[in-house]
């Protein structure tokens, strides 16, 4: 039987596009440090570290030894995981379970990324299969702009519903003094911003950042004593699919968020998402996401995204919040970006989400998304699970 | 069931990942590069904690997660620990063979430097007194040291 795990500290660095003063190792120490600040933890006190970043990103290949300096793991026992997209929410399931099994009392997780370090699109593409996938259908973008377009045909969805989505996450994110990219946008900007591959704009998706974040998983018995209000892991679920692009059938839901959100409400008995949820964030890489993402979750029906959307439920103030951080497409660490969705998700019932605080959250929801169409979700709450 | 596969021609695709890299040094490699560039000087510093010194100099202790404030200037001298002689040619190798790869701890230093000898492989064995040699173009590089001279 799991032991139940909550986690009870979180940190980040300030978000940029660039961090010049800093290298690798030092932007991690800055996420570390603020987190065991947040929770009054040692490093002394920390029994393992589990760390992600994404493949070819920076060329280290053995970050888990590398990054000691910044993750205070010298001598500890450290686990790189590294998953692309879903490496944050990777990293944070794989510390929970490094906590749930009863090995480990407190375990940190760090995601980070120095996107400026490299060419992007040259370092995802090692995602792709060499011999099948890699020369034919090559980038991030082409593949969710594939998705976004059948998405359209199929109910009749606008660009302009989809913009509403970039101006949400934009005004969300000037409330959070890390996000990255914090000016307020139209959907006149969206729709005038350059067209990269029909129908996804500049202002479509995410950025390019440098950035870490921290959070300390703590084991029941000890989370309680560690901090005021600890936000438990009710339920988290993981699933991952085949990487043949063409494999996908891009006309259905994204099958993999479908399942793991099923599962990580089952195992926690949410039947009436939108009602028992209090607040989400949501690893939504384009705008697109937003409204057909959470057709897949079980929001709202096939189609309905957009006017679930534009009714204005997903804003602060309405009836599920979604992503009162900004979300992805205000700030994109790579390999932190699923992580910081469980810190802010945390944040949010631990009570200390200052401006972008969403009031009296109970229940919590987290999703990763990946690489050729994976997903990973995750519940939390401020009850500690039966 | 058919034996198609005796006759196939077995295909192999050749390959290699291009993805230029601009790694960013920090404040503090940056203070010690520059340094190395414009002066000529060794920089380290000492962890605030455990009272390491470091070259090159960091800011964060990796032994005890210490922060590190102090600057300290080391000698341009120091003494071989370790070292080997390469003898075999390869591209990533820094200059052609025979040279050595040696770990020098430079005076004032508790940590090694990594760098390379270049001549006098006759005489190189460990507890050996050598001096950095700048090399004439400096462009805030660890090769802005060409290599250790053995005294
Ligand atoms: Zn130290």
């Amino acid at each position: 039987m799991a032991r139940r795990v909550a986690i009870v500290g979180t940190g980040q660095t300030y978000h940029r596009s660039q961090r010049l003063d800093v290298n690798g190792r030092e932007l991690i120490s800055e996420a570390v440090i603020r987190c065991l600040e947040d929770c009054e933890v040692s490093i002394k006190d920390v029994d393992a570290i589990v760390i992600g970043n994404m493949d070819h990103f920076e060329s280290i290949n053995y970050v888990d030894a590398w990054s000691v300096e910044g993750s205070g793991g010298h001598m500890k026992p450290i686990m790189k995981v590294t998953t692309g997209g879903t490496t944050g929410t990777s990293v944070a399931i794989a510390a929970y379970y490094h906590v749930a099994s009863g090995l480990f009392d407190r375990v940190l997780a760090i995601g980070w990324e120095k996107n400026s370090e490299s060419d992007t699109s040259a370092a995802i593409i090692t995602c792709s299969d060499p011999i099948w996938d890699r020369f034919s259908y090559a980038g991030a973008i082409p593949s969710l702009a594939t998705e976004a377009s059948a998405y359209m045909e199929q109910y009749g969805v606008t660009q302009e519903d989809a913009a509403r989505v970039a101006v949400r996450e934009r005004a969300h994110a000037g409330n959070n003094p890390y996000a990255h990219l914090r000016k307020p946008i139209t959907i006149e900007d969206v729709m005038n911003s350059p067209m990269l591959a029909y129908p996804i704009k500049l202002l479509d998706v995410c950025p390019r950042t440098d950035g870490a974040c921290a959070v300390v998983f703590a084991a029941e018995g000890v989370a309680e004593k560690i901090a005021l209000t600890p936000a438990w892991i009710k339920s988290t679920s993981v699933r991952h699919s085949t990487t043949w692009f063409g494999d996908v059938d891009y006309n259905t839901g994204l099958v993999s968020l479908t399942r793991a959100s099923k599962e990580a409400f089952e195992k926690t008995g949410i039947r009436e998402s939108v009602e028992e949820i209090d607040v989400c964030e949501l690893y939504l890489p384009y705008s697109y996401a937003g409204l057909k993402w959470i057709e897949a979750i079980g929001f709202c029906g096939p189609g309905e995204g957009p006017r679930f959307v534009s009714e204005g439920n997903t804003d602060m103030g309405g009836k599920l919040p979604v992503n009162p951080s900004g979300g992805v497409m205000s700030t994109n660490c790579i390999g932190a970006t699923g992580l910081i969705r469980v810190a802010e998700a945390a944040i949010q019932i631990m009570g200390k989400a200052e401006k972008r605080q969403v009031p009296d959250v109970k229940t919590a929801f987290v999703t990763g998304f990946g690489g050729c169409w994976w997903s990973d979700a995750m519940v939390l709450g401020k009850k500690k699970p039966l | 069931m058919t034996n198609w596969f005796e006759d196939v021609a077995e295909l192999t695709h050749k390959g290699q990942i291009k993805v230029p890299y601009t790694w960013s040094v920090g404040e503090v490699g940056s203070r010690f590069l520059v340094a190395l560039r414009d002066q000529k000087r060794i920089l380290g510093n000492r962890c605030g904690q455990c009272r390491t010194v470091f070259v090159p100099p960091r800011n964060r202790c990796g032994k005890c997660f210490g922060e590190i404030h102090e600057w300290i200037e080391l000698g341009d001298e120091g003494i071989v620990t370790a070292h080997t002689i390469v003898r075999y040619n390869h591209p990533i190798q820094p200059t052609p063979t025979p040279f050595a790869y040696a770990i020098v701890k430079l005076d004032g230093a508790d940590v090694g430097f990594i760098h390379i000898i270049k001549e006098d492989l006759g005489r190189l064995k460990n507890g050996v007194r050598v001096k950095a040699r700048f090399s004439e173009s400096r462009r805030g590089h660890i090769l802005d040291i060409d290599s250790f001279t053995i005294i």
